[in-house]
């Protein structure tokens, strides 16, 4: 199958003409081009949800109070429902399956925050420790809020990237003090989040801030992991804080705006499923486009036969077997496919590289490209296009019968 | 080496048939030079067809060195051919796109001979028929005898038993024709049997024996 006396014949035969080779080769091409642009921005698009999500724990679940909007127990709707130190500890008593658990309150400040004479309006966010596992915050010196600053009520702060890049340019700024509000919270540690808006933001102990600035005990969303990233588990926690606040803060269970719960898990899944949707129709699309290449190929590849019935014939006089006449057809019109269509395959590639490095990271796009098993499942498809749109010109060849081939002008 | 009893084709024609060939019996022993003649529409084309393993025939029996040669499929003709038998045309049909050398190769690529050795080959079957300059030329740029010179030592590579010729020297000048004829001969001098098909009878007298056909049958004269 694969002496080098048959290339040497099919490079002759393919050398001899070119044009309706290249012609052939470019619909292949094309196929396998669109195909693979069709893929890396279906992998860009992925990779932009997909690392949206990676910004907090994927198994993470959030829940904060709405507005009520059904009458339930004699109450009136339109009551604000508010969360405070008493529903986080109801949760932590009453919710299986929790690991981390955390609030996050938001802090106004009326002032800009400043260290010395550098001043900035900056992102502030009342957590507890755990927090940092919730929202993957990345520590990159220092430490994050810990158990103690939260039982004496610290005013420390942990700042993030960007927030320090203003504040303290290159100086180091564990130890130091920024002033929030007035008052001094000293900097215990720098951390950096995938995110980009939320690196400039500071994260403070929800204690102390409750203490210093709101003087009650709202602690605005309660945000937490589940143990396991088993959908099923996730889902019930869900149920069950459902079930918890509606007794605790009397509003009917099927009230959905009463209170918001987000689960990314579930929210996670949705768009992975939806991923494979759009792949998939990716893949018909793309193979669609290769079947027309391949029909071109048939096309012209019966075309050749045609033209080349008296050679055919002349080969088939002087010894040439049925099968040495297929074997010539399906190899030389596997090799026009497979090599136009790694030429489709690398310029598809360098394409996507091109865009990949040229515009700029998006929330929704992100790293478009092509993993080396698409490459594979490409080329794979390349070589049975190419046995395929062979099938018919081979047989056509194979039949021809000598004697008439001769007679044939 | 060829023997030829009762041999009968038929064509189909529409609803009819035409009988072409009916009844052929010859011998042709080995080292024999054979002239088969006769007018258009006498079976003389149908019968070399018929001997070049070419074309099916519907009854008789065809040996070929003592082989029965019936119904065969294409890849056993193809192999039988490749052994024993050596084409040459009236129009050549030489590869355009192949030079000299490659076209007097070509055989010995599908017996399985390497590709240096067909070439070495090839290029001592083009000396002896003194083309061996015109090597790496292509068919277009040579002159009608040249092209059939060229035809002939791809016929003569493969090593065959029989040369089977139709109408060799029909699209050649007389001077051309007779030089065609003269390396016809002196193959037959080395044991090779040559049949050749032809209406010109100068032709024919320079070979050992005529077969005369006429309306599918041989007739004495």
């Amino acid at each position: 199958m694969f002496d080098i006396d048959k290339w040497q014949e099919i490079l002759s035969t393919i050398k001899k003409n070119k044009l309706r080779t290249f012609l052939t080769g470019f619909s292949v091409s094309w196929g396998i081009f669109m195909l693979i642009l069709l893929l890396g921005s279906g992998k860009g698009l992925q990779n932009g949800v997909q690392d949206e999500f990676s910004g907090d724990a994927v198994n993470s679940i959030w829940v904060g109070g709405g507005q009520t909007s059904l009458a339930y127990n004699g109450l009136k709707p339109g009551r604000n429902i508010m969360f405070d130190n008493a529903d986080f500890d109801a949760v932590e008593k009453n919710i299986n399956n929790i690991e981390n658990l955390s609030a996050r309150l938001g802090v106004w400040s009326s002032s800009p925050i400043n260290y010395k004479n550098e001043y900035g309006t900056f992102d502030l966010k009342a957590v507890h420790p755990n927090h940092k596992v919730i929202e993957k915050i990345n520590i990159l010196s220092g430490r994050f809020i810990n158990n103690i600053d939260i039982e004496q009520y610290r005013k420390v702060a942990v700042i993030g990237i960007e927030a320090k890049n203003a504040l303290f340019k290159d100086e180091s700024p564990i130890g130091k003090y920024v002033i929030i509000n007035g008052i001094n919270f000293k900097i215990v540690g720098v951390f950096s989040d995938k995110r980009d808006r939320e690196n400039r933001r500071l994260y403070l102990p929800i204690s102390a801030i409750q203490r210093i600035f709101t003087g009650r005990d709202d602690v605005g969303i309660i945000t937490m992991t589940s143990k396991s990233n088993d959908i099923d588990q996730s889902r019930e926690i869900e149920a069950n804080l459902r079930n918890l606040f509606s007794k605790r803060k009397t509003f009917a269970k099927d009230d959905e705006r009463a209170i918001w719960i987000s689960n990314n898990l579930e929210e996670f899944k949705d768009f992975m499923d939806l991923f494979k949707a759009i792949n998939i129709f990716i893949w018909v699309i793309g193979v669609f486009t290769i079947i027309a290449g391949v029909v071109g190929v048939s096309n012209i590849m019966l075309v050749v036969v045609n033209e080349r019935t008296k050679e055919i014939g002349i080969r088939k006089a002087i010894g040439a077997t049925p099968w040495a006449t297929i074997s010539l057809i399906i190899q030389e019109s596997i090799i026009i496919t497979a090599v136009s269509g790694y030429i489709g395959l690398v310029l598809g590639v360098v394409v996507m590289e091109f865009v990949a490095n040229n515009i700029p990271d998006s929330q929704f796009f992100k790293n478009p490209g092509v993993d080396i098993s698409t490459a594979i499942y490409a080329t794979i498809v390349l070589i049975i296009a190419g046995v395929v749109a062979s099938y018919f010109p081979a047989r056509k060849a194979a039949r021809i019968k000598p004697i008439e081939a001769l007679r044939h002008e | 080496m060829i023997i030829l009893k009762n041999i009968n084709k038929s064509y189909d024609i529409g609803d009819s048939k035409l009988h072409v060939l009916k009844g052929i019996d010859a011998h042709i022993k080995q080292g024999e030079m054979v002239a088969i003649m006769g007018s258009s529409g006498s079976g003389k084309s149908t019968l070399l067809n018929i001997l070049g393993l070419l074309d099916n025939y519907d009854n008789g029996e065809y040996y070929l060195n003592d082989i029965l040669v019936k119904d065969l499929n294409e890849t056993k003709a193809a192999k039988l051919r490749s052994k024993f038998l050596g084409f040459v045309f009236q129009s050549f049909n030489l590869i355009s796109f192949k030079t000299a050398v490659e076209n007097v190769a070509l055989p010995l690529y599908y017996q399985g001979v390497k590709r240096k050795k067909r070439n070495a080959l090839a290029l001592e079957y083009l000396e002896k028929v003194g083309l061996k300059d015109w090597a790496k030329h292509l068919p277009s740029e040579l002159s009608g005898g040249q092209k059939q010179r060229i035809a002939i030592a791809r016929a003569l590579i493969s090593n065959p038993k029989v040369i089977l010729a139709d109408e060799p020297t029909g699209a050649l000048d007389t001077t051309t024709s007779y030089e065609v004829m003269q390396i016809f001969k002196s193959i037959n001098k080395q044991g090779i049997s040559v049949v050749i098909v032809t209406h010109e009878s100068d032709i024919a007298q320079m070979c050992d024996r005529v077969i005369n056909l006429k309306d599918g049958l041989i007739i004495n004269i």
